[in-house]
């Protein structure tokens, strides 16, 4: 592409990512960013005019099941591994005051 | 430090009541505690003792079954009831998953003893085992080198002799390349093959698992106990594929008649060692095999398009790791927003972040016909290329990767050049394809590997060429120190 592209808008991206940098590691990002994306550009220059996407490597259709149950309630045992519960809820910091 | 043996070699020695599943546990278990190549993340002493116990169990009540008793290692990626996994980062540091993942369960049920979980790039992601929380993990060739990634703990463990067989996963070559720079055989199968449930997540429609193991003969075995349909994973193969137990039962078949092999002129390039593969190419010859250039002309792209599409299916996956139902929580978040920034910051290290940025900036209004759409016509354009050459030949041979194990600290600061470990080894990632690495000489002391390609569902056409190979060759028998992997059980 022969238009310059303009600077990558990290703490936007950062947003977007629910990522936190300060100013040193957000710089060192932007740039490691700007060499990944120089790198990914090379692949403009392949022709794909006309070329369907293949968004899966076996370009199959989706299988379908019968809408049945097969899963047994499992709460507890899978709470058992979250940071904060309470009564069989994940606990947030408040949302709404 | 036991001999190191073959998977087949532990079994017999099992069913001939040589030694006892715990007798060989206990010596495993001895073996990584004097590791000094820091391949494992979690030891699971307690829990392979009594895995043991069961199967000597099995083995009174009856189970023929040829794995059981015998110890593997998991890689830190495959989920474990009862037993931590962390997929290698800080995130998941103290993550006791709430289920098996579906490979896993298979090999229990097949008797098999977890030794316990080995280290890897964090969420797979890294060609060196450099991005892992837990540390590097050292290739016991050389123990300043990398031991290639991101199965690098697995494919050191084998290596090193701490285990016969570990499992592996790749998304871009996460088996191979480590197998290759670690001087064993890695086998990534077709995708579909090998249930990804329980497997976590980095990119979905990449990421397939496979046996890490001394041979094409032990590999064969281990895939036809982790391969099958699964209805809980949605991309799970329908398939009839009889000579999977076949293989397991029987061992490995001769060639029915000699193959058509192509040589990918992309692939050989650049290529420093060329002299190696020759070797290989030689040696496949006087088995009667016809050997002819071909060219998969979308191969330059493949880097590309694969960070792309990675980066992508990465951002997507990992914002599930929001500190509220698992994972890494931060201390003291003054709000929601404060919470899943501080955790998923806290949580995550420099190679996922980077990752994550890629495809959020690939995925963004604006970009994502220029970025993604464009990946997936080229992937497509990558895809026919193999099926061009697969038209006229039976299977491909190429390098696995582009250099012999590296230096740790080499590549860590220049991301762009750690990705292009992968150049030859993401193009069959894209196309879905099986591939297999296995030993073909050595480089300044530094094991180097071969890789076949196959189309899809033909590994047994990989495993019966590896299997050819390996009967005229012995560097898959060759370990450190001059050691050597012994086919039958040495007391």
């Amino acid at each position: 592409m022969s238009e310059a592209k303009p600077t990558i808008d990290l703490p936007h991206l950062a947003n977007l990512a629910r990522l936190n940098f300060d100013s040193d590691s957000s710089e060192s990002a932007r740039a490691d960013l700007e060499k990944i994306i120089a790198m990914i550009d090379a692949m403009q220059a392949v022709n794909t005019e006309g070329v369907a996407p293949l968004s899966h490597p076996l370009d199959g259709a989706q299988r379908l099941r019968q809408d049945l149950v097969t899963e047994t309630e499992q709460r507890d045992n899978f709470q058992s591994t979250a940071p904060a519960t309470s009564e069989g809820y994940y606990l947030v910091p408040r949302v709404v005051d | 430090m036991p001999g190191i043996a073959t998977l087949r070699a532990m079994s017999s020695a099992l069913k001939n009541r040589v030694i006892s599943s715990t007798e060989l546990t206990q010596e495993h278990l001895a073996t990584i505690a004097a590791d000094k190549t820091n391949s494992f993340i979690t030891v699971a002493k307690d829990s392979a003792l009594a895995q043991a116990k069961r199967a000597e169990q099995m083995r009174e009540q009856g189970s023929s079954h040829p794995l059981t008793g015998v110890p593997l290692a998991h890689k830190d990626i495959f989920c474990t009831k009862g037993i931590t996994t962390t997929c290698g980062s800080r995130m998941l540091e103290n993550f006791v998953a709430p289920y098996d993942a579906h490979v896993v369960a298979l090999l229990n049920q097949a008797g098999m003893v977890t030794l316990g979980k080995t280290n890897m790039d964090e969420f797979a992601m890294g060609s060196s085992n450099e991005s892992s929380h837990f540390g590097p993990v050292s290739n016991p060739w050389n123990m300043d080198k990398v031991p290639g990634g991101s199965s690098g703990g697995s494919a050191a463990a084998v290596a090193a002799g701490l285990v016969a067989c570990a499992t592996g996963t790749d998304t871009g070559g996460s088996i191979r390349q480590p197998a290759a720079l670690c001087g064993i055989t890695g086998l990534k199968p077709t995708y579909g093959r090998i249930s990804r449930y329980g497997m976590i997540a980095f990119a979905s429609s990449l990421d397939q698992a496979g046996p890490m193991t001394c041979d094409a003969e032990d590999a064969a075995l281990m895939l036809s106990a982790m391969a099958g349909f699964d209805s809980k994973d949605s991309t799970s193969a329908q398939r009839q594929d009889a000579w999977l137990a076949d293989f397991a039962e029987h061992g490995i078949p001769d060639l029915e008649r000699p193959l058509k092999i192509g040589l990918p002129q992309e692939y050989y390039a650049d290529l420093s060692n060329g002299s190696i593969i020759e070797a290989v190419q030689k040696t496949l010859a006087q088995q009667g095999h016809e050997l002819v250039d071909v060219s998969l002309p979308h191969t330059q792209a493949a880097i590309p398009v694969y960070y792309v599409i990675a980066g992508a299916e990465a951002s997507t996956n990992l914002s599930r790791y929001d500190g509220v139902r698992f994972g890494h929580r931060c201390e003291n978040p003054q709000s929601l927003e404060d919470l899943y920034k501080r955790s998923r910051s806290e949580g995550f290290g420099d190679e996922v972040k980077r990752r994550i940025l890629t495809g959020t900036y690939t995925l963004s209004v604006g970009y994502f016909d220029a970025y993604y759409i464009k990946a997936q016509q080229i992937r497509r354009l990558i895809s026919e290329d193999f099926n061009n050459v697969f038209a006229n030949v039976d299977v491909l041979l190429t390098p696995t990767s582009p250099t012999p194990a590296f230096s740790q600290g080499q590549l860590s600061d220049d991301p762009i050049a750690m990705y292009q470990q992968d150049l030859y080894t993401v193009p069959t990632s894209l196309a879905g394809l099986p591939a297999l690495s296995m030993p073909c000489g050595f480089v300044d002391g530094l094991p180097v590997g071969a890789q076949l390609i196959a189309p899809a569902f033909r590994e047994d056409v990989l495993l019966g060429l590896a299997a050819q190979y390996q009967k005229h060759s012995d560097w898959h028998l060759q370990r450190p120190n001059g050691f050597r992997v012994s086919k039958e059980w040495v007391a």
